[in-house]
């Protein structure tokens, strides 16, 4: 089962999202370089958080020009999994991956904290080891990802059961207090319509370790790994 | 033909201008003449300040690099360096708080690099005036954006440091910045050019107009006209500084490379003498080479411009193809604008015609240097006696506390530190605002623990003691999280040296900072000085800030300030005195800055710091906590703050002996609110108690059981009487919100 990690310029979790997938889940990972459109036979492919192009224009608005995101969207195309975590997650908004698009924070200001997210559906490639109403604490840092997508967009999401992480209180409850960011209906991350593409603003490769406050982000990476080894020992 | 208004206008001085003839055996050409005058400012040449720098301690066994180079560095073991510095980026913040404070970060980002290290870990120290004014809370807000804006982009956590309000900043806020790398010792890159024939090499940003003379303008008081002068503040790029930090880093890891420099202050011009003087050889350039952003730019404005995120690169002769194919993959452009010579001299042409020509060592290293009057400050009698019999009553320690924990100085931080990436790197192993900053080195075992402090009201007060005092509550903080502190870098920010007043309070800070950093073994591996912070005529605080970095040897050990279980035992650490000059309490009860700072014994300091660290090591503490502003009634609530609640029911002695027997309010507030030095709140889990004692007896350090923690409340009874009670819940609230209110719906 082997990662890969796209590397934009300006992408500054690479790293984080290569430590943890190698060095606490123990799986291969590559980096793959924005310019490049070989994905090296990767099984799952992830768009790490950062500020690719420095975010000067919107947030992974120009990213998706990249000629990796050809290859990320035939991979996705072709049924594979995908994660954007973060500024991956503007990215796939962007690319067309995933519907809908980031406003600024309702704060107006970049927050970076521990937050509660409850796991609203458990058949994607990155929750299938999560229970479902599961409530997992990982932090976000971002200062655009007041999640936005016109009502109907938002009720078709629903309807499809594409909302998969949704902010609320620590026992899981729908709190607005607890909506960090101002997001439409919670959203902290959603699926596509195939439900292969994954995107979502915390960070889960940042809650791996105890060391780091927290080890409930693993159950989003290691879920596609069950994933795909399962898929393969069924084939 | 230079005219004594130019040289005026060049803020060159008449014995100077001389001085400048003599080494050329001329007259000096305009371009000739605004290279020296940014080399030699004192931003650039510490023309007051080096024969003070002199005392400083530099040498020690870890020591890699000392003072000289774009940074400094200690050994930190498995063949690894810990490479760091502070500097001040103060008055650009004050003309332009983003961009100011933003191209601080960037600044000091690009000096980490240079030396072949990643940066992993940001801290500030930041003083502004009172938070009432909105200009304040105007400039704070920018300042904080503007750190935010670039740490955040360019993937580095921004894991600590602290803030201070005095008046005495309202007209001039102190930024600075401290960073810190990790880089492979037998790899550390410095800024030297050598080899003849070798290749200069720019690489980066374009430059542009912005910035001309901030090195200059670095070196002046502020006045009414310095709104005019925000064209001089550079405005930063941080995603540039991430493909140039990466593409460096990638570099280096080629042996083409001979030295880097950081284009900072006085830019071109700096990076070329320096790396030159530093290698003993000539540099030749030709500006028409530079790539410009702007059209018609003269070489005068080429030299001397401040645009940010550019390098100049040292590269093997032969290899340069290579060195080029890298930063190409980076989407940067590298252009070789000149060579290494073996005449000494700095050749600038403009497209092959010499414009100026200037012996390297003359602009780096022999410019002038001054003995500056010093004058103990005539008041100063007057503000250090406190007669403590005269002070109206106070209210009950439990509003007393109220009104501390409130306080913007004493607050919680969260409202700003929430703003900063504080955990990109997944290496943040105390999160921001739960004591030092402390990084794990992936790896290896180790973690680092780092902490920037400084005390201007100390300062104001004795400036030796504040100086030493600055060192010891610097590195207490390192101890306290389990690190043994093993280098340090200083920030040294005052007014205006020419005052002899001012000369008078920066030569005994470093003299305090000198001691102290001698007796507790971290020498000064290098930082930066900043003077003339003074706005129409009014002096900040004196105001050494002092970044230090420690050793923990087993990450799982680091500690935080935070209580970790019921039950434990109490500790404090060190002797409580009468010590209520200076204090936080002084200032925000009763308003006045006076009396004399805490006194310090840095050999009981030492041993206190040494017992933290071989306890912490072994397992023995559950937190520490230093005492520091607000004494120990403050540290007792935050030990229980972000602890989920946790409270401590504890008993003090009373304080006594002063011959104020009768003033009993003023010597309870002596025994919750003094400041007196060397003191920590630990706690300890009831079977390691006994161990722990037996360590603290040993080491000669006071350790004295003050209570339990348990409950939900805090409850501290002096002398058998209650006098503070107060649910952890309702402090917590008042402490949560003692800064984030001045920013009102924004803070949510």
């Amino acid at each position: 089962m082997k990662f890969a990690i796209v590397v934009f310029p300006g992408s500054n979790c690479d790293h984080d999202a290569y430590h943890a997938v190698t060095k606490v889940l123990g799986e291969p990972a590559v980096f793959v370089w924005h310019k490049d459109t070989d994905l090296q036979g990767a099984d799952a492919v992830v768009l790490p958080g950062g500020f690719s192009y420095g975010d000067y224009l919107r947030s992974g608005a120009i990213a998706r020009f990249s000629p990796v995101m050809e290859s990320v969207k035939e991979f996705a195309a072709q049924g594979g999994p995908v994660l954007g975590i973060c500024n991956g997650f503007q990215v796939l908004l962007e690319a067309g991956l995933l519907p809908g698009g980031m406003r600024r924070n309702r704060t107006l200001k970049f927050i970076c904290e521990h937050v509660y997210l409850r796991v609203e559906h458990t058949d994607t490639p990155f929750t299938r080891d999560a229970a479902a109403g599961q409530v997992l604490k990982i932090p976000i840092a971002h200062g655009e990802g007041n999640y936005y997508a016109p009502p109907e967009t938002i009720s078709a999401l629903e309807d499809n059961r594409q909302v998969i992480f949704r902010y609320t209180a620590p026992d899981g409850s729908r709190d607005d207090a607890w909506n960090v960011n101002g997001s439409a209906a919670a959203i902290a991350g959603i699926c596509n319509e195939e439900r292969n593409v994954v995107g979502l603003m915390p960070h889960p490769e940042r809650a791996c370790e105890l060391a780091v406050g927290s080890t409930d982000g693993r159950v989003v990476l290691e879920s596609v790994v069950t994933a795909l080894d399962g898929a393969g020992a069924v084939a | 033909m230079i005219d004594e208004a130019t040289i005026a206008a060049h803020g060159l001085a008449a014995d100077e201008y001389q001085r400048v003839l003599d080494i050329l055996g001329r007259e000096p050409n305009l371009i000739e003449l605004g290279i020296f005058s940014v080399m030699w400012s004192e931003h650039c040449s510490y023309k007051s300040s080096r024969k003070h720098l002199r005392k400083l301690p530099t040498e020690g066994p870890r020591v890699l690099q000392g003072p000289g180079e774009n940074a400094g560095a200690v050994d930190i073991g498995d063949g690894l360096a810990a490479v760091f510095k502070i500097e001040s980026h103060n008055h650009p913040s004050f003309i332009e708080p983003y961009q100011g404070a933003a191209t601080g970060v960037g600044g000091i980002i690009r000096d980490i690099f240079t030396m072949g290290a990643r940066p992993i870990a940001l801290l500030d120290s930041l003083r502004f005036g009172p938070l009432e004014d909105p200009q304040t809370q105007r400039i704070l807000e920018g300042v904080v954006a503007g750190i935010a804006g670039y740490g955040n982009s360019i993937g580095i956590p921004t894991v600590g440091g602290e803030i201070a309000f005095d008046e005495s900043y309202a007209g001039n806020p102190l930024v600075n910045v401290f960073c810190l790398g990790v880089a492979r010792a037998d790899t550390l890159v410095l800024g030297r050019a050598e080899g003849i024939g070798n290749a200069v090499y720019y690489v980066g940003a374009k430059t542009g107009r912005d910035g001309i003379h901030g090195a200059t303008m670095a070196s002046e008081e502020f006045d009414e006209a310095t709104a005019d002068k925000r064209p001089n503040v550079q405005v930063g790029d941080p995603f540039m500084e991430k493909l140039l930090l990466e593409a460096c880093l990638e570099v280096i890891t080629t042996d083409a490379l001979v030295g880097i420099q950081d284009m900072g202050a006085a830019g071109l011009t700096c990076s070329t003498c320096e790396m030159g003087s530093r290698g003993g050889t000539g540099i030749e350039i030709d500006v028409a080479r530079v790539p410009q952003r702007e059209t018609g730019m003269t070489p005068y404005e080429i030299m001397l411009s401040e645009s940010q995120e550019r390098m100049l690169f040292i590269v093997k002769r032969g290899r340069e193809v290579e060195v080029e194919h890298i930063f190409e993959k980076w989407d940067l452009h590298a252009v070789r604008i000149g060579d290494v010579t073996a005449d000494g001299l700095l050749r600038v042409n403009d497209k092959g015609v010499a414009i100026a020509e200037i012996p390297n060592r003359a602009l780096a290293d022999e410019g002038p240097v001054y003995d500056r009057p010093t004058k103990r400050p005539s008041d100063l009698d007057e503000r250090q006696s406190l007669d403590l019999g005269s002070l109206p009553v106070a209210p009950s320690s439990n509003d007393v506390l109220h009104r501390l924990l409130g306080s913007p100085q004493i607050a919680s931080k969260r409202w700003v530190y929430r703003q900063y990436d504080h955990m990109v790197r997944t290496n943040s192993i105390v999160l921001a605002g739960m004591g030092a900053g402390v990084v794990r080195v992936k790896g290896t075992k180790r973690a680092l623990a780092m902490s920037v402090d400084g005390n201007g009201r100390y300062c104001s007060l004795d400036p030796y003691l504040g100086g030493m005092l600055a060192v010891a509550e610097s590195a207490r903080n390192v101890a306290c999280a389990g690190g043994l502190p093993v280098g340090a870098t200083n920030c040294l920010n005052f007014g205006n040296p020419e005052r002899p007043e001012i000369m008078w309070q920066f030569a005994r800070a470093v003299e305090g900072i000198a001691e102290a950093c001698r007796q507790l073994d971290v020498p000064v591996t290098g930082g930066n000085v900043s003077l003339y912070n003074e706005t129409d005529g009014v002096s900040i605080q004196p105001t050494p800030v002092l970044g230090v970095v420690g050793i923990i040897e087993d990450a799982d050990r680091a500690l935080t300030r935070v209580f970790r279980r019921q039950g434990a035992a109490v500790v404090l650490l060190g002797e409580t005195g009468v010590d209520l000059g200076g204090t936080e309490y002084l200032h925000v009860m009763h308003g006045i800055v006076r009396g004399n700072p805490p006194a310090l014994d840095l050999s009981a300091e030492r041993s206190l710091q040494r017992l933290l660290v071989s306890a912490a090591a072994d397992g023995l503490l559950e937190s520490a906590h230093d005492c520091a502003e607000g004494g120990v009634a403050v540290t007792l609530s935050e030990c229980c703050f972000d602890s989920r609640g946790i409270g401590a029911e504890v008993s003090l002695p009373q304080e006594s002996g002063t011959g104020l027997d009768d003033r009993e309010d003023v010597m309870l507030a002596a025994t919750l609110f003094g400041e007196t030095a060397s003191r920590v709140i630990a706690s300890v889990a009831e079977e390691n108690a006994d161990e722990f004692f037996a360590r603290a007896r040993e080491a000669g350090v006071p350790a004295r059981l003050i209570g339990r923690t348990g409950g939900t409340r805090l409850r501290v009874s002096v002398d058998g009487d209650v006098v503070i009670d107060q649910a952890v819940s309702e402090i917590e609230e008042t402490w949560a919100n003692g800064l984030s209110r001045y920013f009102g719906g924004r803070a949510a």
